[in-house]
């Protein structure tokens, strides 16, 4: 078993009008079926509503599931028991970094986890150490983070996510309020720590190009996964893409048209370099 | 930029005042108070006073500083000592009209509670200027930490402070948001009599509110989030310690306070 898994997972949004009658149902989550193994890289795709925010919720048990079950590192999320030992194995990031620093000096703040599951004093000084040398934000240690640009928030957040030394990371749309170079960093950030620190990161984003670089995608819409593959695989399928008015990558778009216009440039390529690669290939 | 705004006045500076443990200041600010409220007689003055120049001077907080805060309070000077300057019964009448008269009793009560609210200010200033925030709400977990017993949540009291000062600035600058948002709608805040104003605010307050308990519940969701449980099983990064230092306050705290009452009951003079 991966290090995330759901099995049917099923999260309905109830609303009751004042008599406590049910009034309408929205299926966040439709028969949701994940697993992903420690150590990679996951991206999640999808529109706004696409229930992607809920899945990583449930993720965190910050959301208890209608139907269907959810194991993270092996523990049943749904288990009173379990709701502390899950959180402590995965971190997550939110969108609004302002909303989830704590603390009034960047340091405190990234302690703040560490202190809630009871690390003694000296080690919360050297995980603070290492955490913030990790988003490379030491050099802000002792500053307000009302001072602080919103990458470099997020960074912070980041940090004290790490600081609880988590075996995985969800990231909720964690650059959708940055500017492109905040984003840049985050990004940055979030790929170091998979590769250097062996983290399972899951990254939801609405934004293409920060797919590219996964190891493996999901896609989702009203609340189902429609489709899942290696990046290459999802934009291979252009035309797909395009009736569920996704995006695609810059490159890979114009791949396709070059492709349709009659050019023998091959499917799924992501970046600059392999077009440069394709197109002199051509002759 | 209006986020450089610090809350509280903090003055930040290398002294022995700003080293001490938060616990100890809350304490002498007490202290200070029973003192500054109990001693009776010239001799007494004389050591408050000279205790106040004493920490001023350790604090290396420039005076200017201190009288800051005495301008916010001197109408409330001026009113207390006028009324105790003319509602005190003495023995020495020097002038009456209906119930409102001047005697002697009435000069060194009016002469006394000005230098009561003075000292006052000055003193409890002092220890704002000191101390951070944090180190206050810390400070102030820990010394009443006794009363969790009769259940008054401290840890949460302390949260809710350290969390309060977090978004102090933060609202402050959606506020200016929204107001510039409003007054690009044609919103007018500055013209019109007070009735007039106190309407205009409501179009500011409504998302303001609004956005206030959408960042309560993010924040909410991120701390919980991060395993936060209230403060049980809690650990801290900066544990509060004492050191020699805090140890030799306390002394000199207690032995001023012991003083303070000894010139009062050995030398009550004048009054």
């Amino acid at each position: 078993m991966g290090i995330i898994k759901t099995k049917g997972l099923v999260h309905d949004f109830i609303r009751r009008d004042e008599d406590d009658n049910v009034e309408s149902i929205t299926t966040a989550l439709d028969h949701v079926d994940l697993d992903v193994k420690e150590g990679q890289f996951i991206a999640i795709l999808g529109h706004n509503g696409s229930g992607k925010s809920t899945l990583a919720k449930h993720i965190n048990a910050l959301l208890s599931a209608t139907e269907g079950t959810i194991w993270v590192d092996g523990m049943d999320v749904s288990k009173e028991e379990n709701v502390i030992p899950v959180r402590k194995s995965a971190g997550m990031v939110f969108q609004n970094p302002d909303n989830q620093i704590i603390a009034n000096i960047v340091e405190e703040d990234v302690a703040f986890g560490p202190e809630n599951i009871g690390v003694p004093t000296e080690e919360i000084w050297e995980r603070v150490e290492k955490s913030l040398g990790a988003v490379r934000m030491t050099k802000y240690r002792n500053h307000s983070p009302n001072k602080l640009s919103g990458g470099q928030k997020q960074r912070v957040a980041i940090a004290g996510v790490m600081a609880m030394e988590p075996k995985c990371i969800v990231f909720d749309e964690p650059t959708a309020m940055l500017d492109p170079n905040g984003r840049k960093d985050v990004l940055k950030a979030a790929h170091e720590l998979n590769k250097t620190k062996g983290v399972t990161v899951l990254l939801i984003t609405h934004y293409m190009e920060e797919v590219v670089d996964a190891d493996y995608v999901y896609v989702m819409e009203n609340g189902k996964i429609i489709m899942d593959g290696t990046p290459r695989e999802i934009f291979s399928r252009v035309e797909e893409l395009k009736a569920h008015r996704l995006d695609v990558p810059q490159m890979t778009l114009l791949a396709h048209e070059l492709r349709q216009a009659g050019l023998p440039i091959p499917n799924g390529i992501l970046t600059r370099e392999e077009l440069i690669e394709a197109i002199m290939k051509v002759k | 930029m209006i986020r450089d705004i610090t809350i509280g006045q903090y003055y930040p500076a290398d002294s022995l005042l700003h080293r001490l443990d938060p616990r100890v200041k809350l304490f002498t600010t007490v202290i200070y108070i029973i003192a500054l409220f109990s001693f009776k007689g010239i001799v007494g003055l004389a050591l408050i006073t000279g205790f106040l120049y004493y920490v001023i001077k350790i604090s290396k907080v420039p005076f200017r500083f201190m009288t800051r805060g005495l301008k916010a309070i001197i109408v409330l000077v001026v009113i207390t000592s006028i009324f105790s300057l003319l509602g005190t019964p003495g023995d020495i009448v020097f002038w009456k009209w209906k119930s409102l008269q001047l005697t002697d009793a009435g000069i060194i009560n009016a002469v006394l509670m000005t230098i009561r609210l003075v000292y006052l200010i000055l003193g409890t200033s002092l220890m704002t200027l000191t101390t951070t925030p944090n180190q206050l709400t810390n400070g102030l977990e820990t010394a009443l930490a006794p009363l969790n017993k009769f259940h008054v949540p401290v840890h949460s009291i302390a949260m809710m402070m350290s969390i309060a000062l977090r978004f102090i600035p933060i609202l402050i600058e959606e506020t200016d948001k929204i107001m510039k948002a409003q007054m690009a709608r044609g919103a007018d805040f500055e013209n019109g009599n007070l009735i007039q104003k106190a309407k205009a605010m409501v179009p500011l307050l409504v998302p303001l509110f609004v956005s206030a308990f959408r960042r309560a519940e993010d924040l909410a969701m991120a701390m919980e989030a991060r395993c936060y449980n209230g403060g049980e099983g809690r650990t801290k990064m900066k544990p509060l310690k004492y050191t020699q230092e805090d140890y030799n306050a306390y002394g000199i705290v207690i032995g001023f306070l012991v003083l303070v009452i000894i010139a009062a009951n050995v030398v009550p003079f004048p009054q």
